[in-house]
């Protein structure tokens, strides 16, 4: 048989180009991938892009990453500043400093690249957490993707650690700050931060060894670790399919949207230039750490003002709000000869902790509660989620808060008012932001399911009122099409899921925790319409009225 | 020597070495701190200018001030403060000051140059003080690069690496010093106006307060070689452009490549 195949001509390019593909095909088949792939189908919509930011920023960074490679020196020794920007003339800075002053002033189109690749660190990790957020809240994270939400944490925490690496390396001022509160941390850390601090160091910080290790780490083993997540990440995306929103003709079993190629290949391609194309014009436009206003590192001056990148912000801002005291207990410990730091330590450590191991484990932990083990490939509009939304969005103030409070001075002198009240404010809303936020996140969103619930039920309001001829007065409500009333009625509304004994007939305490957790999850539902209930609703009274609106909106 | 040795147990004598004692601490630091003091006092005011000044202050400080500007619960005494406090306070507005606050705000300046200059005249008639700096300090001709590793070590800790000004506790803070004149920079270095510390010639000479002048003068006429600064306030507004302007272009293009569909 296949003898047979080989010895007729399955196929003779005309073509240089048709035989050169011809030649590649039969040897790699690309073909098959490019079918394979062809005809892998997306579901379009703007929230799913997030994600293509992120990768695009990535390449980005590779891409100027490199050019600045060519120029950068991470050495330590000292040197005197002989280049073209006049106000640090002589200055005596390490030779890294002096190498990203060069790359800013002497090297053509340096400053550019340098700017470019600062702002796609920026968008990189603030894409990447839109996309996050839009992953949580829209439930996409649940059965299958579980695995993929972890790798997709990774991710962020890699980011931001390729991110505070970079920022470093220029040794200017500014980033010396910074690598000195890193410094302060890990002495914090008990009995052995002292060590970990001098290892990392190369002996007392800043020594001379630290700008040339985060080097390595920056160029080196991060972005490969980061391609590695990102492999695998995109891997998990092709076997587990894309989900789509809630609508018509969308199911668990199908993927509604454009296949790959060639249109929504074109648009993705297309998005990398304008994702470049953004960030040139801003790289262009806007400065960003202009490290000669900074001057060299010295461990004496610190600059007012003096702030982590956006994304270690929130570490920052938890130390800013850290008392030192709480009441006449003084935080910073002596036990057994050791100081213990707490007043570092906590803020520090904790906050973040909290916040990746909650983030981390949430899939199995909603798992657990709802005993939903099924798969899902359609969202949930976060309405209709309102306990998973609630949750969300008290970890995203609480993040929020801490995050502001790392601009707690530029607030202070920007808005007018007391540093000391700022800090005593975001304080208090540490604690009760997060509760506040759950409860009026859980009560709009409910609010939004009844107003669902209403529109489906007795259609829009349409501002028109007609007069009946016994003389009542009623607003003219226009009913939906089949499409939108689908999306308002077509998602699934979890019960309450009492305790359930196990197989020997016992209720466990788990199981009882289980069960309390569930009915805090579920227990204020506003059930989706059913169909029983619609047709009741357009069954009475005004049907005479929507009727000739109805004839109408079949007539177009 | 035979007389002060039997002497020395007179029940006396403890407090006479005690008065001793301090009298020389006392002449030292007088000494010292005269030392210190920034001399350069070649504006001589006539004894016009000292009482066109005193009627000026009779009329518009003595409120707070106190009569011959000794002081009252509501202001400090001024014997001492030097002409050059009484020109940097009411030659960049901040006195007469307008309300109580935490600290006060440079305002429209209310007195004339001329007036400015008799009141300097009769407040430091009232005592030896820091004189208006000399046109030679303030030329802008010193050393940027040494202004900026003396800014950076003794002022950007409040007033920013780049000049733009930071936070103080309650309420006060370090302003922008971008527009500000050389010789307010030079008066608020040696009269330590507000919460600012004093800096003494000793702590940093005439010629280090010229080259930070040099340096500030500098950079503000430099402006910034990548593009709009953002105010100068590193991260946090470098964070808050890439969450509104770049994300938000980035979304308004997601929409428009997404729209076409359901």
């Amino acid at each position: 048989m296949s003898a047979a195949s080989t010895a007729e001509p399955a196929f003779a390019a005309k073509t240089k180009a048709g035989r050169f593909t011809d030649f590649v095909d039969s040897r790699v088949g690309g073909s098959g991938i490019l079918r394979e792939f062809g005809r892998k189908v997306f579901p379009d919509h703007w929230s799913f892009m997030f994600g293509e930011v992120a990768l695009y920023s990535f390449v980005i960074l590779l891409l100027s990453g490199t050019f600045l490679t060519f120029f950068f020196d991470p050495s330590m020794a000292e040197t005197h500043y002989d280049g073209s920007y006049v106000p640090l003339k002589g200055v005596e800075m390490s030779v890294a400093y002096n190498s990203s002053l060069d790359i800013s002033f002497d090297v053509r189109g340096g400053l550019f690249m340098r700017q470019v690749h600062h702002w796609a660190a920026l968008l990189f990790v603030a894409s990447i957490a839109v996309h996050m957020l839009r992953v949580f809240f829209t439930g996409a994270f649940r059965r299958p993707r579980e695995m993929n939400w972890v790798v997709g944490g990774v991710l962020l925490i890699l980011a931001m650690a390729a991110g505070f690496t970079g920022y470093s390396l220029p040794d200017d001022l500014l980033s010396g700050n910074g690598l000195r509160i890193i410094d302060g941390v890990i002495k914090s850390i008990p009995v052995i931060g002292t060590y970990i601090s001098f290892f990392l160091f190369g002996g007392e910080f800043p020594g001379t060894a630290i700008i040339g290790r985060l080097y390595v780490l920056h160029i080196l083993l991060v972005p490969a670790l980061i391609l590695l997540m990102i492999v695998l990440h995109l891997f998990m995306v092709v076997i587990h399919k894309h989900t789509q929103y809630p609508g018509p003709g969308r199911n668990d079993n199908n993927v509604v949207g454009y296949p790959l190629g060639p249109v929504y290949a074109a648009k993705a391609g297309g998005f990398f230039f304008i994702v470049f194309g953004v960030l040139a014009l801003m790289a262009g436009f806007f400065t960003i750490n202009p490290i000669w206003n900074y001057g060299p590192y010295d461990p004496s001056p610190v600059s007012a003002g003096t702030q982590p990148d956006w994304y270690i912000g929130f570490v920052d801002g938890a130390l800013r709000l850290m008392p030192g005291t709480l009441g006449d207990w003084q935080v910073e410990q002596d036990w057994f000869g050791y100081v213990f730091s707490f007043n570092v330590l906590l803020p520090a450590l904790v906050p973040a902790g909290i916040l990746f191991t909650v983030m981390f484990m949430y899939p199995w932990i909603e798992r657990w509660i709802t005993k939903d083990d099924r798969e899902h490939h359609v969202l949930d509009r976060p309405r209709n989620a309102p306990t998973r939304t609630a949750i969300g969005m008290a970890g995203f103030v609480w993040y929020c808060v801490m995050w502001a409070a790392a601009g707690s001075d530029l607030i202070a002198t920007h808005f007018s008012v007391s540093l000391n009240d700022v800090t005593y404010w975001l304080r208090a809303l540490f604690f009760i932001g997060p509760i506040i936020a759950f409860i009026v996140t859980k009560r709009v969103a409910l609010a939004l399911q009844r107003k669902d619930r209403e529109i489906a039920l007795h259609g829009r309001e349409t501002g028109r009122i007609v007069r009946l001829p016994h003389g009542e007065f009623i607003e003219v409500h226009a009913p939906l099409d089949e499409y939108k009333r689908y999306k308002l009625v077509g998602f699934e509304s979890p019960e309450v899921l009492p305790a359930m004994p196990n197989e020997h007939g016992v209720v466990t305490r788990k199981e009882k925790r289980r069960a309390f957790l569930s009915k805090w999850f579920f227990e204020d539902r506003v059930a989706p319409a059913t169909p029983a209930e619609l047709e009741a609703a357009h069954g009475h009274g005004h049907a005479a009225v929507e009727a000739p609106e109805e004839a109408k909106s079949l007539s177009h | 020597m035979k007389a002060l040795s039997q002497k020395r147990r007179h029940p006396l004598a403890a407090i006479a070495l005690l008065l001793m004692g301090l009298l020389i601490t006392g002449g030292l630091y007088a000494a010292a701190t005269t030392v210190n003091e920034a001399k350069a006092s070649t504006t001589s005011y006539s004894a016009d200018d000292v009482e066109e000044g005193g009627k000026l202050f009779a009329a518009n400080c003595a409120t707070c001030h106190g009569m011959g500007a000794s002081g009252s619960g509501a202001g400090p005494s001024l014997v001492g403060v030097g002409a050059a406090a009484v020109d940097f306070q009411v030659g960049t507005g901040r006195m007469p000051m307008q309300m109580n606050g935490p600290q006060a705000l440079e305002k429209p300046v209310q007195f004339n140059d001329e007036q400015t200059r008799q009141l300097a005249a009769y407040v430091a008639s009232l005592g030896a003080g820091p004189a208006v700096p000399e046109e030679s300090l303030l030329d802008e001709g010193g050393d940027a690069a040494a202004g900026g590793e003396l800014f950076r070590t003794n002022c950007a800790m409040c007033h920013n690496a780049a000049a733009a000004g930071g936070a103080l506790t309650r309420g006060k803070f370090a302003p922008a010093l971008a527009d500000v004149s050389g010789k307010h920079i030079y008066e608020a270095m040696v009269t330590g106006p507000q919460n600012m510390p004093v800096f003494s010639d000793s702590n940093i000479t005439p010629e280090g307060k010229r080259d930070i002048i040099t340096f500030l003068k500098q950079i503000e006429t430099t402006g910034s070689p990548g593009g709009a600064d953002l105010g100068s306030l590193g991260p946090v507004a470098e964070g808050l452009f890439v969450w509104v302007a770049g994300l938000g272009v980035i979304i308004a293009f997601t929409i428009w490549l997404t729209s076409r569909t359901s």
